[in-house]
């Protein structure tokens, strides 16, 4: 039976003529969970985790950190899934599984549809009903709200998709504690003031692919001038944002350093993008961006994690 | 009920050995699954598992 199915391959073949057959390895099953976006989405969830201090076994909390890892991984699974056919036109994700014929678009989508399942359950039984509710909402926000309505709809996909790669240290303060409180929100914020500029940083180099794969990208819709201004409105929101934490009273002074010397550094990265318009500085200041607010949020929440996990925590207001 | 048109064909040696190590992998998943489910039980439950009526 399984013979017969794996030999069965028109669906494959839609994206790759040369694929005879999906045979897919271990690791390209791996890849469809998107392992980077995983580890973002873990270190944030369990930023959310130990600002609230919880009291609940280590064991617990681990399971839970386990399950929203998978949760991530499952909504990009069915995100590829979803996206296949796109992927295959641009040649950041051409070598996917999926369009790659590694994989059969309807092995994707039951992976992924399990993985989903299962983690929202086990992180119920786990932890809590409130939190895999949320997590249910984030794995659906991504997959469903983002991956088939707006990304190939709005230049604002990103913008209100982002709110799913945002929800994760909720998720986690809901998974420890049992209820969301300000803090998380505010972090939850961060994450989706951050993805703008961030995304279109790299949209702004890549926007001949997004214009090949049809998706209404900031750059192809507004055009390259109006996503930059954009990109410095959305980092002169964003630096003062990071600050919120020390305002409110769970990030202390080495998070109030990262976050007052990253936040000139976003300004200054996105200040560069608004400055330089053509050939390969154009590339540089908007992939130098793009680098940089990678490093900018997972320095915020190491900042956080230190503080907190490690006793460190010194308030900057008293 | 299969459709007759579609044509099968074996399996290469290459795709014998994925589905082979895919079997592995999913074996090692439910046997991490019984694991889990077994830490996850002691955790919430502790030593009142003991505790039940005869």
């Amino acid at each position: 039976m399984s013979s017969l199915s794996n030999s069965l391959s028109s669906e494959a073949q839609a994206f790759n003529p040369t694929a005879s057959a999906a045979g897919g390895e271990v690791s390209d099953f791996f890849a469809l969970l998107k392992p980077r976006v995983m580890v973002l989405v873990i270190f944030t969830a369990l930023v959310g985790m130990v600002i609230s201090h919880p009291s609940v076994s280590p064991i617990i909390a681990g399971i839970s950190l386990l399950m929203i890892a998978v949760g991530a991984g499952a909504s990009g699974c069915l995100n590829m899934w979803w996206d296949a056919d796109i992927d295959a036109l641009m040649t950041r994700t051409a070598k996917r599984p999926i369009p790659d014929g590694r994989i059969l678009p309807n092995e994707a989508l039951a992976f992924g549809m399990v993985l989903s399942v299962g983690s929202v359950l086990i992180l119920g039984l786990a932890s809590n009903w409130l939190a895999a509710g949320l997590l249910a909402f984030t794995i659906v926000f991504y997959a469903v709200v983002y991956s088939m309505w707006l990304k190939r709809a709005t230049a604002q996909n990103i913008v209100i998709g982002g709110a799913a790669g945002a929800l994760p240290p909720i998720v986690g303060q809901a998974a420890v504690t049992g209820h969301v409180s300000l803090d998380s929100v505010v972090l939850f914020l961060i994450i989706f003031i951050w993805t703008p500029p961030h995304f279109w940083a790299l949209a702004l180099v890549k926007s001949g692919d997004y214009a090949k794969a049809g998706i209404p990208m900031m750059p192809n819709v507004a055009g390259p001038d109006s996503t930059r201004r954009q990109i410095v409105w959305y980092t002169l929101l964003l630096a003062p944002l990071g600050l919120a934490p020390v305002a409110m009273g769970f990030g202390g002074w080495l998070y109030a350093v990262i976050a007052a010397l990253g936040g000139l550094g976003m300004l200054a990265g996105a200040v560069q993008v608004y400055r330089l318009r053509e050939g390969e500085p154009e590339r540089r200041a908007a992939m130098g961006l793009f680098g940089f607010s990678i490093l900018y949020l997972l320095l915020l929440f190491a900042g956080l994690l230190v503080e907190h996990g490690f006793g460190l925590f010194r308030a900057v207001i008293v | 009920m299969i459709d007759p048109n579609i044509q099968i064909r074996p399996l290469t040696p290459d795709e014998e050995r994925a589905r082979r190590k895919r079997s592995i992998a999913i074996a090692l998943t439910l046997g991490a699954l019984v694991i889990l489910f077994f830490v996850l039980t002691i955790a919430k439950l502790g030593p009142q598992i003991l505790e039940r009526p005869l």
